[in-house]
């Protein structure tokens, strides 16, 4: 039985090098060619310093931002180094909790608003990465942030509008807002 | 759940199908070595690597050593994993500077992707360097997936042969597998995926200055370190190859492993579509496709059923959140329900989707975080792995699982009709019955007395992370996971511990081998057999009552062995639930 060891080992190191050599290298030297912008993280990039991707969502908690889903990640929120969800349980008191702070934090910065608040804004994501909030919870956060930054709500309403994005080939997914994109258009005048 | 819910639904189901027929076809071609045109340039190197290895490809083997030789190369394979993970530090395509992993996560993680599991101890990004990840994990994901369709491909050769002494020749059923299947279509699926914007690079991580900078008040830091590396490559084939072993912690949660609902549903498509095509190529094996249909069959209803219970408990949700007053109705505006631990570009339907697909088969990645789901919608993830991990199941595992069930459904039938039970013309007797009482118990061994220990010791109750029932729901799935070769977690649970890295590590290897090793002896058994002609008192295993028959006999099996367990963790939970005012 000795004899199928040989085979073993010598076909154990061709594959690792088809498979875990030729294979990334080849897959990486195609998407750098053809996609080097998605290959590198899709990064947004201002005055030649990058600011993010559009792939991963930011800390947000100033009410003159769009703010995001909450983040579960440690030690910090949006960690994009260390990705994370809660994993709590539904009936965790530790979410109840969390989700009543959130509630709290949601009104203190908008009193005024009598809107229900949509569930996605007060729960946290599953890479705790998420780049995205529902159309409805931009809409819930569209009074507050006119009102901090002066502008008028149409304006910022009309601005989420051009920031959601359909399901994806009008069928696939959820729509869904892109809130660091909807934040730099609004610190970069509304375009 | 709104109509476009549905549609999307029905639109993968469609889309599985009619792209696994033509798949099956094609992989019934690679194993009987009449490799269509478009495929032939591949043979001088399929050739060249057995010269190069000593392998003679017409070197009939017997079962047993059929067998050793997928121990000694899986046993290889786990050396390899294990000596990168022990070394990583001073070895090149570091840039992060990580450690090396302690003797038992290493030992954990090693055995977790040589045996098709992929069981996640550790978090991908803060944990293995890019060439750990390469050659460590990207070649396990090949060479395991291929080890399981090489068992199957033998099982399938015991049906058709007569009277013969052997099953084949492992090191090219599962050369094969991987030059000709699993190679083209994950290199197809990685480069789809870098367009949709998966990563797929050696840089070392990205700093970002963020948007809304400092907050001394918060702590909050000025920049991001945005995690990156050779993900597309890897996510491909732990996909197609029911490994799910992510680059990132959260798996394909994380926005650069599955950034757009395309790459979802590509993602999703890949779970199912090698082990749904292997049914077709079984039923062309055995010269009757109505055989694999029937099996295809019996898997798409019990998966339909369990998907339907999924999506439902989770846009159903969680009765706490409309206490506080939240809006959750689904509507084009939101997709509402349980949206704690899920991506809002996946949202309900998309996620319970994934979560079914990838218990059903035994891949394990996930794209929602199953801890966080209702007890009900968690309960569907739980059942379809306890079930055995047959409802299509892992590549060539799955439906090597599903026939030995097919053999004890005979066999029942055949105990009531008082006539010799056969499938597919082979006497089903006794050595056989005894190979199929193994292969499906001891999956529910590993994942009930794992379960027991851990709640029975203090090391194992430690690291339950949920308070009351669904912390024994946690254990439950770890070893659920685990004894059944998926990898799926109820992520809570703190796992990254002797205590579970050795257990749940033992779990995974009496998973893998006590099911492998004895469906390639009813291979070696029933390839020694003749074949029966069919009369009028053989039972055709191609009728919808066979469909049910079979369906019934996983249901029977799974439910007696596992609803005491059930009970105690998502039973009480929902009853907890639905019972606060």
């Amino acid at each position: 039985m000795l004899k199928e060891l040989k085979p073993a080992l010598a076909l154990l190191a061709l594959l690792t090098v088809i498979t875990g050599g030729l294979y990334p290298l080849i897959v990486t030297g195609i998407a750098q060619g053809v996609f080097p912008h998605q290959a590198n993280g899709s990064l947004i990039e201002r005055d030649g310093k990058v600011v993010g991707s559009e792939l991963i969502g930011q800390p947000f908690t100033d009410p003159k931002y769009f703010w995001g889903r909450p983040s579960a990640t440690g030690p910090m929120p949006y960690n994009a180094a260390a990705s994370s969800g809660s994993n709590l349980g539904p009936l965790n008191p530790a979410l109840a909790d969390a989700v009543k702070s959130r509630i709290a934090a949601l009104k203190a910065a908008d009193p005024d608003n009598t809107a229900p608040i949509p569930v996605d804004l007060v729960t946290t994501s599953a890479s705790g990465l998420d780049p995205h909030i529902s159309p409805a919870a931009a809409e819930y956060q569209a009074g507050r942030v006119a009102r901090s930054r002066g502008l008028d709500a149409a304006a910022v309403r009309a601005l989420v509008t051009r920031h959601t994005e359909d399901r994806q080939l009008g069928v696939l997914g959820e729509p869904r807002v892109n809130v660091l994109a909807l934040n730099l258009a609004l610190d970069a005048g509304g375009r | 759940m709104s109509g476009n819910g549905y549609f999307q639904l029905a639109l993968y189901l469609v889309t599985l199908l009619g792209l696994a027929w033509p798949l099956g076809l094609y992989m019934a071609r690679v194993y009987r070595d009449e490799l269509p045109g478009f495929a032939r340039w591949m043979r001088p190197l399929e050739h060249g690597l057995y010269r190069l290895c000593g392998v003679r490809a017409d070197d009939d083997m017997p079962w047993t050593r059929y067998a050793f030789a997928l121990l000694a190369f899986n046993l290889l394979g786990f050396a390899a994993v294990y000596a990168l993970l022990r070394l990583q530090a001073g070895l090149p395509l570091n840039p992060e500077g990580l450690g090396n992993a302690s003797v038992d996560l290493a030992f954990n993680a090693a055995v977790s992707f040589a045996t098709n599991t992929n069981w996640q101890s550790y978090g991908g990004e803060t944990t293995l360097s890019y060439l750990t990840q390469m050659l460590g994990m990207t070649v396990q994901n090949f060479l395991s997936a291929a080890s399981g369709m090489a068992v199957l491909v033998a099982l399938m050769r015991g049906f058709t042969r007569r009277e013969s002494g052997g099953v084949g020749n492992f090191w090219v059923d599962m050369t094969r597998s991987v030059l000709y299947i699993l190679l083209p279509l994950s290199l197809l699926l990685s480069l789809a995926l870098v367009s949709q914007g998966v990563v797929q690079t050696f840089s070392p991580h990205v700093d970002a200055a963020l948007v809304q900078p400092a907050d001394a008040a918060t702590g909050q830091t000025t920049s991001q370190t945005i995690a990156v590396g050779p993900v597309a490559s890897q996510v491909a084939i732990k996909q197609l190859g029911t490994n799910g072993g992510g680059f990132f912690n959260v798996n394909s949660a994380h926005p650069l492993e599955n950034p757009t609902p395309v790459s979802n549903l590509l993602e999703m498509l890949a779970i199912l579509l090698i082990p749904a095509a292997l049914c077709v190529t079984f039923g062309r094996f055995v010269g009757d496709l109505r055989q694999g249909t029937a099996i295809l069959t019996a898997m798409t209803l019990v998966f339909t059923v369990l998907l339907a219970v999924c999506v439902g408990a989770e846009q159903s949700g969680n009765p706490l959140f409309e206490r506080l007053g939240l809006s959750t109705q689904a509507s084009d505006l939101q997709a509402g329900g349980n949206m704690e631990g899920k991506e809002t570009r996946f949202g309900i339907v998309n996620s319970a989707l994934w979560a079914t697909a990838t218990t059903a088969a035994s891949n394990g990645s996930v794209n929602a975080m199953h801890d966080s789901f209702t007890p009900l919608g968690g309960l569907v993830p739980l059942g379809l792995m306890q079930l055995g991990e047959v409802i299509f199941g892992g590549v060539g595992s799955g439906l090597y699982g599903m026939i030995v069930f097919a053999l004890v459904g005979v066999f029942i039938a055949g105990l009531m009709i008082g006539r010799t039970p056969e499938y597919l013309g082979k006497k089903i007797e006794a050595f056989e019955m005894k190979m199929a009482a193994i292969a499906i118990l001891a999956p529910p061994l590993a994942a009930l007395a794992g379960t027991a220990l851990a709640v029975a010791l203090e090391a194992g109750r430690a690291g339950l992370f949920n308070p009351g029932a669904h912390g024994f729901s946690e254990a439950l799935y770890a070893f659920s996971s685990a004894g059944n070769n998926n990898g799926s977690a109820f992520a809570g649970l703190a796992a990254n511990t002797p205590f579970y890295n050795g257990l749940l590590g033992l779990a995974m290897l009496m998973a893998r081998y006590w099911v492998a090793i004895p469906v390639l002896a009813i291979a070696g058994s029933l390839a020694a057999k003749k074949i029966i002609p069919v009369s009028a008192g053989t039972l055709p295993t191609h009728t919808p009552l066979f469909v049910l028959l079979l369906i019934g006999t996983v249901i029977v099996v799974g439910a007696l062995t596992f609803v005491p367990a059930l009970a105690l963790g998502p039973v009480v939970e929902h009853l907890q639930m639905i019972g606060v005012k």
